[in-house]
C-alpha cells in the first residue's frame, strides 16, 4: 500500500465518493452538498498534483485489479493521461463552482452534482486506464453517466435529446467493445505502450488489423463527433449550461479524441499505423469533418447550437494532427486537447451567462451586450479569437504546430489549405458575434432580463469561472514555451511516442 | 461436514410445513427460514471454498441405490443466487400481500418452491432431477395462481399444461437410458455412456423436455403472461430461479454426463434457437405496453443469451479456455437473476404506488420514486450489459469465444441484442424521467424499496468487480466426474 499503487485510485474515489454520498442527500442541504462537490474537486486537484509532480520525475504510478481472467482492471499514469487527467480536474473545479451558481434554486440538484461527479469519476477512469479494456469500460460508465445529465430538465426536448445522445453513444460503445475484443483475442491484453503495444507482436494479420482499428475508430468517433456520426452533438444542447460545458470541453467529446489518440499512438503505434496505410482515411475523415462542422455553424443563429458545430469542428484537429505522421503534428494534435478544452469551456460558460441574465440564446439577440456583460464578453472574446487561431491566444499554437508538422510530413498541400479555410470559417461565424456584442446598439429591452443587485454584472460563480479560463486560454499561449505547459508537456508526449 | 448439504433443503422444507400450520405468524416465521436457508447456504459456500466438491449419500446407501447430495461450483453458486434472492423476495413480500390468507399461501408455497430449487441443484441422480423438476414446476403454477383473477389463473394453467408435457418428455428419456443403461446415477451414467443411438435419442428428449421448462424460443410462449400476471415477489423469483433450474439441468446432462455423445451440430441447433430467443424477445420487450410484460421478455431473451454459449463451450477445447466461457456462463445467468428479480420487484413497487405499470404513464417516477428509478437503471445496466456490471463481463468473453472459435454468426446477434435491450429499458428510463404527475406527489423513500436496491447493486456493481472469485470457485472441481469440465 504505497502512493505509487494507491494514487490512481485515489484520484477516482475523490469524486466518486462524493458523488455518491450527494445521491443521499437531502434536496435543502446546500451547505452540505456544496462543501462535498468543493472537497471532492479541491482533493482531486491536490492528488493529481503529486501525480504530475511524480510522473515528470519519472515515478510510475499504478493501481490493478483483476475482474476476469486475463481481464485486468489497471489504472496509470503516463504523460498523455496525466495531461488529459490535469485538464479534466481543473476544468472540473471551474464548472463545479459554475454549475452551484447556475443551479441555484432549480430542484433536483442532489441528482444533478450526484451524475455530475460520477461523470468526471469516468473521465478521470478513462484518462487513466492503462489497457484497452480498461477504457471500454469506463468509455460506457461514462455514457450512463453523462445520460441523465442531459436529460436533466425533464422537458420532451430533453428526454429526446439524450435518448439520441444514448442511441448514438451506445452503438458506438458496441463497436468499440467489438473491436478491443477482437484485438484482445488475437493479440493478448494490449496494455497502452508508449510506442505502440502492436508494435512488438509479429505475425497478426494485417486485414484483421486494419478491420479493428476501423472498429475501434468508428467506435471512438462517434463520441469525438466525426462527420458523418455527429448527429447526436447538436440535439444535446439541451442540457443546462454547466453540462454542455463539460460536455464539450473535457468529458464527452474529449474521451472520443482521446481514444483516437491512445489507440493510434499507444495501441498500433505510429511505425504499425503507418505500414498498414490506416492514417490517410483517418485524416480525411477529420478534414472533412472540420470544414463541414465549420460550414454548418456559420448558419446557426441559435448560439449554443452555433458553438456545437464549432466543436465538431475543432475537436476533428485533434484527430487531424493524430492522422499526419511525425512528432510535430502529434504536438499540434495532442495540445489542442487542452486548448480547444479550455477555450470552447469559456464559450459555454459565457454563453450560459447570457442565457441565464439576459434571457439571450441566440445571436441575433446579441447586440450591444459587450457593454451590459463586459466581463462575460470580454472572455467570450478572448475564446473566440482563440478559436480562430489568432496569437497569442493558445488557438494560434495548436494550428502553427500542426502547419508545421504538415509541411515535414510532405502533406502541406491538403493540409495547409484546410486548415487555412477553417481559420477563414472560424473567422465568418465568430466575428459577427464579436462585432454584435461590441459595436451595434443595444435593444430597448433583453429578451429576459434578471434583476439583480450587486456590483458585477452576474454573480461571481458565474462571472469568474469564465474569466479564469479566458486568463488561462491567454497564459498558455502567451507562454507556451514554459516549463510545466501544456505544449511543453505534449512535447515530452511527442519524443516519448517516436522515441526520440 | 457433507451433512452441511442436507440444510438447504431441509430448513425451508420445515418452513413450508411450519407456515401451512401457523398462517397467522407466516411473515416472522417464512423470513426466519429465508435467513435461515442464506446461512445454511453461506455455510456450503464456505466449507465447498474450503475443501471442494462434496458428496453425500442419504442413509448410507451408496449412490445408484440410495439418493446422493453432491455439490460443485456451479450447484453452490446457483443455491446461493437461490437464497439471496429468495430472502430478498421474501422481505419484500412481507409488505407486499395485504390479505393474511394469501400472505401465508405464498410463504408455504415460496418455501416448499425453494427446498424443491435447492434439492434440484443438490441431486445426483436422474430421478431425483425428475422428482424435483415435477415439484418445482407444480409449485410454480400455484404460485403464479396465487393473486387470481382471470389472467393470472389463464397464464397458471396453460403454464401446468406445458410443464407437464416437458415432465412427460423428460421421463420418457430417464425411462429410455434406465432400459439402456441400468442406472440413473449420474456418475455411473457418465462412466457407462457411449455414442450410440439410445443414448442419443434420450439425450433429444431429456434436453426437448428441458427446454420447454427453460422457454427457448420457440418453445417460450408460455413465459411471458406466466411471469407478468404472477404477484411481483412470484415473478422475481420465477424468472430469476425457476427457468434457470431447467437450463442447469441443459448444462449438468450436457457436459457432465452426455459429453461423449454430443454434436457441434445439436450445439449449434441450440445456440441458434438461442439467438432467436434473443431477437425475439428483446424485440417483444421493446413493444411491450407494461413494464412486467417487459421484463419477462427480456427474461426469454437472456434465456437465449445462455444457449449461445453451448456451441461455443463445445467448440472450445476442454481446459482454460473453456473454463473461462463456462465461468461466464454462470456468471451471466447470476447476473441476471440478480438483476431480473431486481427489476420485478421494482415494477412491483410502481404497480402498488402508481396503481398500474403502464410504460407510456410513467411520467414523474424519477421524482416521486427516486430510489425505485435507480433500481431500474442498475437492472437496466445490468441486463443491457453495460460495466460495471457481471452481464458486462460475460458479454465480453462470449464475443471473445465468438471470435476465437470462428463462430462469427453472434457477434451481430449480440450487438443486435445489445441494443435492443438499451432501447427497452432506456424506454422505461425515458418515460420515467418525462414530466407528468400522475405517479403522485413526490413520497419518501420506503422500506419496501429497498430489497430491490440491493439486488439491483449486486447484479451491477458487487458481481461485476468481485467476479474474479468465481472463476477460481468454479475451479475447484466437480463432484459429478466423468465429464470433460
Amino acid at each position: 500500500m504505497s502512493l505509487s499503487n494507491t494514487l490512481p485510485a485515489l484520484i477516482l474515489v475523490s469524486s466518486l465518493l462524493p458523488g455518491l454520498a450527494i445521491f443521499l442527500l437531502r434536496e435543502d442541504s446546500h451547505v452540505l452538498r456544496t462543501s462535498l462537490n468543493m472537497f471532492g474537486a479541491i482533493a482531486k486537484v491536490i492528488l493529481v498534483g503529486v501525480m504530475v509532480w511524480g510522473v515528470f520525475h519519472a515515478q510510475s504510478f499504478e493501481t490493478r485489479w483483476t475482474l476476469a481472467p486475463g481481464l485486468d482492471l489497471v489504472l496509470s499514469a503516463d504523460a498523455l493521461s496525466v495531461l488529459f487527467v490535469a485538464l479534466s480536474t481543473g476544468l472540473w473545479l471551474l464548472t463545479t463552482v459554475y454549475a452551484i451558481g447556475y443551479l441555484e434554486g432549480t430542484p433536483h440538484r442532489s441528482r444533478f452534482f450526484g451524475f455530475f461527479s460520477l461523470c468526471v469519476t469516468a473521465t478521470v477512469g478513462l484518462a487513466m486506464a492503462g489497457n484497452l479494456f480498461t477504457f471500454v469500460v469506463f468509455y460506457e460508465l461514462l455514457t450512463l453517466a453523462t445520460y441523465p445529465l442531459v436529460a436533466h430538465k425533464g422537458t420532451p426536448a430533453a428526454v429526446r435529446g439524450a435518448r439520441i445522445y444514448l442511441a448514438y453513444t451506445l452503438s458506438g460503445g458496441l463497436l468499440l467493445l467489438i473491436g478491443a475484443v477482437w484485438l484482445r483475442t488475437i493479440a493478448g491484453p494490449v496494455d497502452f505502450v508508449e510506442g505502440g503495444a502492436l508494435s512488438d507482436l509479429s505475425g497478426l494479420d494485417p486485414t484483421a488489423l486494419r478491420w479493428i482499428f476501423a472498429l475501434l475508430i468508428i467506435g471512438l468517433g462517434v463520441k469525438a463527433a466525426l462527420v458523418p456520426l455527429h448527429g447526436w452533438l447538436p440535439q444535446a444542447m439541451v442540457a443546462p449550461a454547466p453540462v454542455s460545458s463539460l460536455l464539450h470541453a473535457v468529458a464527452v467529446v474529449k474521451a472520443g479524441a482521446f481514444g483516437i489518440v491512445r489507440v493510434v499512438y499507444d495501441v498500433y503505434g505510429v511505425e504499425l499505423a503507418g505500414t498498414l496505410q490506416l492514417l490517410p482515411v483517418l485524416g480525411a475523415v477529420a478534414a472533412i469533418t472540420i470544414i463541414y462542422g465549420s460550414i454548418k455553424a456559420l448558419s446557426q443563429d441559435h448560439l449554443k447550437k452555433r458553438l456545437a458545430y464549432s466543436t465538431v469542428s475543432q475537436v476533428s484537429y485533434i484527430a487531424l494532427g493524430t492522422a499526419i505522421l511525425g512528432p510535430l503534428a502529434t504536438i499540434g494534435g495532442v495540445v489542442h486537447l487542452v486548448h480547444q478544452g479550455i477555450m470552447k469551456i469559456t464559450l459555454f460558460f459565457a454563453a450560459g451567462n447570457y442565457a441565464e441574465n439576459l434571457g439571450i440564446h441566440k445571436v441575433s439577440e446579441m447586440d450591444g451586450v459587450g457593454r451590459r456583460m463586459p466581463g462575460t464578453t470580454l472572455a467570450f472574446t478572448i475564446a473566440a479569437l482563440g478559436m480562430i487561431g489568432i496569437p497569442p491566444v493558445a488557438g494560434f499554437v495548436s494550428k502553427w504546430y500542426l502547419g508545421l508538422g504538415a509541411v515535414e510530413a510532405g502533406v502541406a498541400h491538403w493540409v495547409l489549405p484546410v486548415l487555412i479555410a477553417s481559420s477563414l470559417l472560424n473567422a465568418a461565424y465568430f466575428l459577427p458575434i464579436l462585432y454584435r456584442a461590441w459595436f451595434k446598439v443595444a435593444p430597448t429591452a433583453w429578451p429576459a432580463e434578471q434583476v439583480r443587485g450587486g456590483r458585477l454584472e452576474m454573480p461571481g460563480a458565474l462571472l469568474w469561472p469564465p474569466v479564469v479560463t479566458a486568463a488561462l486560454a491567454l497564459a498558455i499561449g502567451l507562454f507556451a514555451g514554459a516549463p510545466y505547459s501544456p505544449l511543453e508537456w505534449t512535447q515530452l508526449i511527442a519524443a516519448r511516442e517516436y522515441g526520440l | 461436514m457433507t451433512n452441511l448439504l442436507v440444510w438447504p433443503v431441509l430448513v425451508p422444507l420445515l418452513g413450508g410445513l411450519a407456515t401451512l400450520l401457523a398462517p397467522r405468524l407466516a411473515n416472522p416465521l417464512g423470513l426466519a427460514c429465508s435467513l435461515a436457508t442464506l446461512g445454511a447456504a453461506a455455510a456450503l459456500v464456505v466449507v465447498f471454498a474450503d475443501q471442494g466438491p462434496m458428496i453425500l449419500a442419504l442413509g448410507g446407501w451408496a449412490p445408484g441405490l440410495g439418493i446422493a447430495l453432491r455439490a460443485d461450483g456451479l450447484s453452490v453458486a446457483l443455491l446461493a443466487m437461490s437464497s439471496l434472492v429468495g430472502l430478498a423476495a421474501g422481505v419484500y413480500a412481507t409488505g407486499y400481500f395485504a390479505d393474511p390468507d394469501v400472505r401465508g399461501r405464498f410463504w408455504s408455497l415460496w418455501l416448499l418452491l425453494s427446498a424443491a430449487l435447492h434439492a434440484l441443484l443438490l441431486s445426483g441422480d436422474l430421478f431425483n432431477l425428475y422428482v424435483t423438476l415435477e415439484l418445482l414446476a407444480l409449485v410454480a403454477v400455484a404460485l403464479t395462481a396465487l393473486g387470481g383473477g382471470r389472467a393470472a389463473l389463464e397464464a397458471a394453467l396453460r403454464y401446468l399444461t406445458i410443464g407437464l408435457l416437458g415432465s412427460l418428455v423428460f421421463l420418457l428419456g430417464v425411462t429410455l437410458l434406465y432400459a439402456g443403461y441400468g442406472t440413473l446415477d449420474l456418475v455411473g451414467l457418465a462412466g457407462a455412456l457411449r455414442p450410440e443411438p439410445v443414448a442419443w435419442v434420450a439425450l433429444s428428449l431429456l434436453t426437448v423436455g428441458l427446454l420447454i421448462k427453460s422457454a427457448l424460443f420457440p418453445l417460450h410462449f408460455w413465459l411471458p403472461p406466466a411471469h407478468a400476471n404472477a404477484p411481483a415477489p412470484v415473478s422475481a423469483v420465477l424468472s430469476a430461479l425457476v427457468v434457470k433450474a431447467a437450463f442447469y439441468m441443459v448444462l449438468r446432462l450436457w457436459f457432465d454426463v452426455f459429453d461423449p455423445a454430443l454434436t457441434q451440430a445439436a450445439a449449434n441447433l441450440l445456440g441458434v434457437l438461442g439467438g432467436a430467443a434473443v431477437l425475439w424477445g428483446s424485440w417483444r420487450a421493446l413493444r411491450a405496453e407494461r413494464l412486467k410484460l417487459l421484463a419477462a421478455y427480456s427474461t426469454v431473451a437472456q434465456l437465449g443469451y445462455l444457449f449461445m454459449f453451448l456451441p461455443l463451450l463445445l467448440a472450445l477445447p476442454p481446459g482454460p479456455s473453456r473454463d473461462v466461457a463456462f465461468g461466464a456462463l454462470v456468471l451471466l445467468a447470476l447476473s441476471h437473476g440478480f438483476a431480473k428479480s431486481a427489476l420485478f420487484l421494482g415494477a412491483g413497487v410502481i404497480q402498488q404506488r402508481a396503481g398500474h405499470d403502464r410504460i407510456a404513464d410513467l411520467g414523474g417516477t424519477a421524482r416521486a420514486l427516486p430510489v425505485t428509478t435507480f433500481v431500474l437503471a442498475l437492472a437496466g445496466v445490468a441486463l443491457i450489459g453495460l460495466p460495471p456490471s457481471g452481464t458486462f463481463l460475460a458479454k465480453w468473453q462470449l464475443l471473445a469465444s465468438a471470435i476465437e472459435t470462428g463462430q462469427w454468426l453472434w457477434l451481430p446477434i449480440v450487438g443486435i441484442g445489445t441494443l435492443l435491450a438499451g432501447a427497452y429499458c432506456f424506454r422505461v428510463l425515458g418515460h420515467a424521467f418525462g414530466p407528468s404527475d400522475r405517479v403522485g406527489a413526490a413520497l419518501a423513500v420506503g422500506g419496501e424499496e429497498i430489497p430491490a436496491l440491493l439486488l439491483a447493486i449486486t447484479a451491477t456493481v458487487v458481481l461485476g468487480l468481485g467476479a474474479a472469485g468465481l472463476w477460481e470457485f468454479l475451479a475447484l472441481g466437480t463432484a459429478f466426474d466423468g465429464g470433460s469440465r
